[in-house]
């Protein structure tokens, strides 16, 4: 076409026009770290395989989750889940159901017979792992990822440590246990039962390092005055003989003396062994409480009673004394000397639990501080070569965090072996709740897990909570916010009023053309997620 | 086929001959009857394949012939008077985007006071607006204009008028001859857009241009009309060679071969201007005129070769540029210019008033004796000026001068005698 | 096209895209292969809301065209921000000529393609609010109401932006603008009767009237999609900020744009021959105030001593919108 001069042009022309240099601030691609990540003791990549699971893809998301935790489909039974306080969507409606989608992950690998792929060369070197528990197995499963031979050696009759005989089979079905476990010693760990270790030093020889992970299995006492017929035990082995099998009379009227979730564990396990009425004694209040709030309500709806700011001061035949609290004005309970009278017929003491460290004696100058062994930031003991993780090391008492410090102190022994320092990277600013622009997401409440009928679960081991099906699961998962990373919505890509955004196709994301951007940061404004940050330009 | 018609019935015949595919109307007097006809054709299905649009204003007409234009349409409108002024925008933009639209202009006054009767006012005002402007003298130059110009327009990419004097032509009854179909044919091919809107090779038409080209564009404007000069002949040549008759071309010269004295005007008056020259030359008057039909381009050097053998030329002209004279004469005085020639204007028939041979001769002769002013006003009552002048002078609130001069001359019609 | 039963709670129906969706159920703008009918390079200001609301259109369009559509449009930002000489951001065939004309110059088109049997080509006119509700209103009544097959979108941005955001009939009442300053006892611009273009559209009894905004464009290109199924005048009136004629951040663009929506000040909804068929719910209501502080041309009627009657009238506005249009409480 022979077109007229100037007034008339040729289509698209205007990218001669480089609109880039009008810029003072550019937008860039960011991953900020999503708050549910940076809360979890495991530091799992929470919100990664959540956008697997979304997708229906749910063996990626399963080995994603597994990069970080062996025990997914323990972990979304038994975890406490800081990642849901801590998520995002807790503040638009209700927090995303992160355990139940692990444990909906961790249930499906397990019938799927799915195991993890472990890619690294046998480096040939040999580390030892003494307790089969958490902590311990989460070092194994890591070191034999890595490419390390590990023996795990267990003092007790069955492997799993306080995740067997501290967890009661109504949150953690034994076959799962068992089946997560198994999966581990089918990559080539060796689990060494029945093996009480006397001195760690003396069986060092043929291991090039060690990972000390006994936990806390002796409980702390106190001084209670007691009658002759009076019974009282406490709550660890009260939990410890229902997994032997050896399950104790209690009586009717079981008393529970102590706040945690120990507390709790035994007074729903009295009940399901025939107690008519099961009560927690604690000294403070229901919210100083420091078991879950997901175990007392369940505990509340099983019918056990709680007597609230009291302290047990005796026991006689007919019952416990206990003595009324107050609270001071620091929130500290203090005495009133006001008592009263209880029936019990058994006293269950769950006042916490401390370890036994005999196995170190042989390292004498070992740092230790209130029965605990101290560990750098490295998870190494001051015994260099020697590392120790889980409850016996000051830290939260919690499978999640011990499965943590597995996998933390796994990853310093390979850099250790190695001659190498594992250096973490550093932390990715957090994708709090004011980066993210919610009116993207719409609107969608949690989905509620099935509960075991009350009456069932009172008299029966039986799970109590129920896992979530398929399609409850995509919804769950769908409902992650994707904080701070991005999850392909194309938002940054529609918004753009210059087109300065290119879509580099599925699971490639975006780029920004800087030839043509303007800088305006609606892309930055829109993002749903907060995975977009504008910068200064240097002029 | 030789037919009595109205001339705007004449002029319909010929655009419906030209094939046009969009035709976009709004009434105003006198170009009424000439979309009248053509919505008759289309309503009966004898003009088909063509669209016509009644529309609201006059703006909108030219501007849906833009659009269909550029669309790569043959379009066509018709307009008059204040209705050209009311599309003026779209006159200047149809011509910076070089779409050839043919429009008709049904010649009339420009209020206020409101006139509907015939001057050149209205087309005058558009003069500069990049249009090709060509006058008709009769009905039969009219018809075959509109035929030349669809040819002229889409051969150079340049929209064009073609100018009826409205009533004198428009309402006129005379005899024409309507072409036939095929030789109309024969004479215009189909529109072949230079540029067009296509989904196939999308453009941008219309651009923003800046100082860095907005000469250009413009100069590549008048290049266009320049190019006119020589192709406005051409056409006409083959207009005659296929119609067997002569109409268009740039100018007509009459008797001017030994004239000392010759008129120069636009338009249907040349009729009455030629009548008083063959008077005059039986008289032994030595006199001769020239009807310019191409206005816009204008044909400079086409003129001073017609006056340069004479001793004085008068430009009748049916408009005033108020404050200076009159634009015809500013184009044959500047095709003069350097030779010395006297030239004398003459402000004649302004809203419709009569041009009567009578008048003119009189106006002739003086101009052989060169008695004419420099600007001369046909036929204007002194009386009636000097009387509002002088109520003017008296006082400040003198009333409306309309009407004053109306009753000053005891009529309550403008006066034809 | 049969809608995915499941849902996604996660991007909902709000994002641009969804990389779950099916590419077919995708907005226009997720695709990878959109048009960008008005390509990088054009010279609109940061974070203008017109040049994003007419890619939205004009890109929907040209999905729901086969990529069929002519362009014919007024004289005004979005045709100086788009082609300057010696370039040009369309991509489609595009004409501009004068201000007052674009519904006109499209009925030409129109008619030239219908004349030329081209059926499938479509005819889309657009403007902003001066070049629609004040200098080209004759035009664009006139091409109503003869029903030429003409889709005619307004791009509101609620003044004259070009020349430098004078008022235009489309100017809200209270706002701050070059012919309507923030000052004397009644700042801004006078409460008038409002001009609503859509409802005078609607009065024309045409086949199709929609109101759209950027900040909603699933509903923006289901609203093209639909008006580009119709034969016949059509009109959809685009809300679309401008960061520099109202003082507002040009990342805001969207963000004020939504709650012109939400506060009730700018309803959604579509008609059909004359009768409202449908609106858009607000979602999360807001008050007046939360859209009108992100914007320096209301930033009189706040300050130390607020103008609390004048926000009162504005917000007395909304809520007529809010029952008047049925966007609450469904």
């Amino acid at each position: 076409m022979k077109k007229p001069f100037a007034i008339t042009l040729d289509p698209g022309s205007s990218l001669a026009n480089h609109t880039g240099t009008w810029r003072t601030e550019r937008p860039v691609y960011v991953d900020r770290l999503p708050p549910c990540n940076h809360a979890c003791p495991a530091g799992e990549n929470i919100q990664n395989w959540l956008y697997h699971a979304e997708s229906g893809e749910y063996k990626k998301a399963w080995e994603s989750l597994m990069e970080n935790n062996p025990f997914p489909a323990i972990m979304g039974r038994v975890c406490y889940h800081p990642c849901e306080s801590s998520c995002n969507r807790g503040e638009l409606d209700e927090a995303v159901g992160i355990h139940a989608v692990e444990r909906f992950l961790g249930d499906l690998a397990l019938r799927e017979g799915w195991n993890p792929e472990i890619k690294a060369k046998a480096s040939g070197r040999r580390v030892l792992v003494v307790g089969s528990g958490p902590s311990g197995l989460s070092c194994a499963y890591h070191l034999r990822l890595m490419g390390h031979q590990v023996v795990v050696m267990e003092s007790e009759k069955d492997s799993g440590g306080m995740m067997r005989y501290g967890i009661p089979k109504y949150r953690l079905p034994r076959d799962v246990l068992d089946a997560e476990i198994a999966r581990i010693e089918k990559m080539g760990v060796e689990i060494r039962l029945g093996e009480k270790i006397e001195d760690v030093m003396a069986v060092m020889e043929g291991f090039d390092a060690a990972f000390l992970a006994v936990g806390a299995h002796i409980a702390r006492r106190a001084y209670i005055p007691a009658g002759d017929a009076a019974k009282i035990l406490d709550a660890i082995s009260l939990l410890h003989d229902m997994e032997e099998g050896n399950p104790p009379f209690l009586g009717k009227k079981v008393a529970v003396y102590g706040g945690g979730n120990t507390a709790i564990d035994a007074a729903r396990t009295a009940k399901r062994l025939g107690a008519e009425e099961s009560l927690i004694v604690y000294r403070r209040t229901k919210e100083k409480m420091p078991a879950h709030a997901s175990e007392l309500n369940e505990a509340i709806e099983e019918g056990i009673r709680f007597k609230w700011l009291a302290t047990v001061k005796e026991m006689g035949d007919e019952g416990i004394v206990v003595e009324k609290m107050i609270l001071d004005e620091t929130g500290f309970p203090r005495p009133t000397g006001a008592f009263e009278n209880i029936e019990a017929d058994c006293l269950i003491l769950a006042l916490g639990q401390e370890s036994e460290l005999s196995l170190l004696k042989s390292i004498p100058d070992l740092e230790t501080e209130k029965g605990q062994v101290k560990v750098d930031v490295s998870m190494m003991t001051s015994r260099p070569g020697i590392f120790a993780g889980g409850d016996m090391v000051p830290a939260e008492k919690t499978v999640t965090t011990a499965v943590g410090h597995g996998k933390k102190a796994a990853r310093n022994i390979d850099a250790w072996l190695k001659g190498e320092v594992f250096a973490k990277g550093a932390l990715h600013e957090i994708a709090s709740f004011d980066k993210l622009n919610t009116w993207y997401y719409s609107d969608a409440s949690k989905t509620v897990q099935n509960e075991l009928g009350i009456v069932r679960r009172q008299s029966s081991f039986d799970e109590v909570v129920k896992g979530l099906s398929e399609e409850n699961a995509l919804f769950e998962a769908r409902r992650c916010l994707s904080c701070g990373n991005c999850f392909e919505c194309d938002n940054c890509y529609g918004v753009c009023p210059d087109n300065a955004v290119i879509k580099l196709g599925p699971g490639l994301k975006f780029q920004f053309n800087y030839d043509f951007c303007k800088g305006c940061g609606l892309c930055a404004s829109e993002c749903p997620c907060g995975a977009i940050r504008m910068i200064p330009e240097s002029i | 086929m030789l037919q009595q018609l109205e001339g705007s019935k004449a002029i319909a015949l010929g655009i419906a001959l030209c094939r046009p595919e969009v035709v976009c109307a709004y009434p105003i007097t006198p170009q009424t009857h000439i979309v009248e006809a053509i919505a008759e054709m289309v309503k009966k299905g004898e003009l088909e394949q063509c669209e016509f649009i009644n529309v609201e204003s006059e703006f909108a007409a030219l501007s849906v012939a833009i659009g269909a234009s550029a669309a790569g349409a043959r379009s066509y409108t018709a307009t008059a008077s204040q209705g050209l002024l009311y599309m003026a925008e779209a006159v200047y933009n149809a011509a910076g985007l070089g779409l050839p639209i043919v429009m008709t202009i049904g010649n009339r006054a420009i209020g206020a006071p409101i006139n509907i009767w015939n001057d050149h006012s209205d087309s005058m005002a558009m003069r500069d607006a990049g249009w090709i402007q060509l006058y008709a003298e009769t009905n039969q130059e009219a018809l075959d204009l509109h035929i030349q110009a669809f040819r002229l327009a889409e051969a150079l990419s340049c929209p064009t008028m073609v100018c009826v004097d409205g009533f004198i032509l428009t309402h006129a009854y005379e005899q024409v001859e309507i072409p036939e179909s095929r030789q109309v044919d024969a004479f215009l091919p189909p529109f072949d857009p230079v540029q067009v809107l296509d989904c196939a090779d999308p453009i941008s038409i219309g651009a923003m241009v800046g100082p860095e080209a907005f000469m250009e564009v413009k100069y590549l404007q008048h290049h266009k009309q320049q190019s006119a000069l020589e192709l406005i002949p051409q056409i006409a040549a083959e207009f005659s060679e296929a119609f067997g008759r002569n109409s268009g071309g740039l100018l007509k010269s009459y008797r001017t071969d030994d004239a000392q004295t010759i008129v120069v005007a636009l338009g249907s008056v040349n009729g009455t201007i030629k009548d008083a020259v063959d008077e005059m030359r039986e008289a032994g008057h030595s006199i001769g005129s020239i009807s310019i039909t191409s206005f816009r381009p204008f044909p400079l050097q086409a003129v001073r070769t017609a006056l340069e053998k004479a001793k004085r030329f008068v430009v009748l002209e049916k408009s005033l540029s108020v404050g200076l004279g009159g634009p015809l004469s500013d184009g044959v005085r500047k095709a003069m210019s350097g030779t010395g020639l006297k030239g004398y204007t003459v402000i004649a028939g302004l809203g419709g008033r009569a041009i009567t041979k009578r008048s003119l001769m009189a106006l002739f002769m003086q101009a052989e004796k060169d008695e004419l002013e420099l600007l001369n006003f046909l036929d204007l009552d002194h009386d009636v000026v000097n009387r509002q002048l002088a109520r003017e002078k008296e006082t400040r609130r003198s009333g409306p001068v309309a009407e004053n001069v109306l009753r000053s001359i005891g009529t309550v019609a403008s006066r034809i005698a | 096209m049969t809608l995915q039963t499941i849902k996604f709670y996660q991007t909902g129906t709000f994002t641009v895209g969804n990389r779950l969706l099916d590419e077919s159920q995708r907005t226009v703008q997720a695709n990878m292969r959109r048009t960008n009918s008005l390509n990088s390079g054009h010279r609109a200001c940061q974070g203008c809301g017109e040049a994003l609301g007419a890619r939205y259109a004009i890109d929907a369009a040209m999905r729901a065209s086969n990529n069929q559509v002519i362009a014919a449009n007024a004289t005004g930002c979005l045709e100086v921000f788009s082609t300057p000489y010696p370039e040009t951001s369309w991509q489609i065939p595009w004409m501009h000529s004068v201000f007052g004309n674009a519904a006109s110059v499209a009925t030409g088109i129109a008619a030239a393609l219908k004349v030329k049997q081209k059926k499938g080509i479509r005819v889309i006119a657009q403007g902003g609010d001066g070049g629609t509700t004040d200098i080209g209103f004759a035009c664009l009544s006139g091409m109503f109401e003869r029903n030429d097959d003409v889709l005619y979108i307004c791009y509101d941005n609620e003044a004259y932006m070009n020349t430098g955001v004078q008022r235009s009939s489309a100017t809200p009442a209270g706002a701050r603008t070059a012919t309507t300053p923030a000052a004397g006892p009644h700042p801004g611009n006078p409460f008038g009767t409002g001009k609503n273009l859509p409802l005078i559209a609607m009065a024309h009894h045409i086949p199709y009237v929609a109101t759209a905004s950027v900040a909603n464009l699933h509903d923006l290109e289901a609203k093209v999609e639909k008006a580009m199924g119709i034969h016949g005048a059509r009109y959809i009136h685009i809300h679309v900020p401008c960061p520099l004629g109202w003082g507002s951040h040009p990342s805001d663009t969207v963000k004020i744009a939504r709650l012109a929506v939400e506060s009730g000040l700018f309803p959604l909804f579509e008609a059909e021959h004359g009768e409202i068929t449908s609106s858009s719910a607000i979602r999360r209501k807001a008050p007046v105030e939360a859209y009108l502080k992100l914007q320096r041309r209301f930033a009189h009627l706040f300050g130390e001593r607020p103008d609390l009657e004048t926000i009162a009238q504005i917000q007395e506005i909304a809520d007529r919108n809010i029952a008047r249009f049925s966007l609450e409480g469904r």
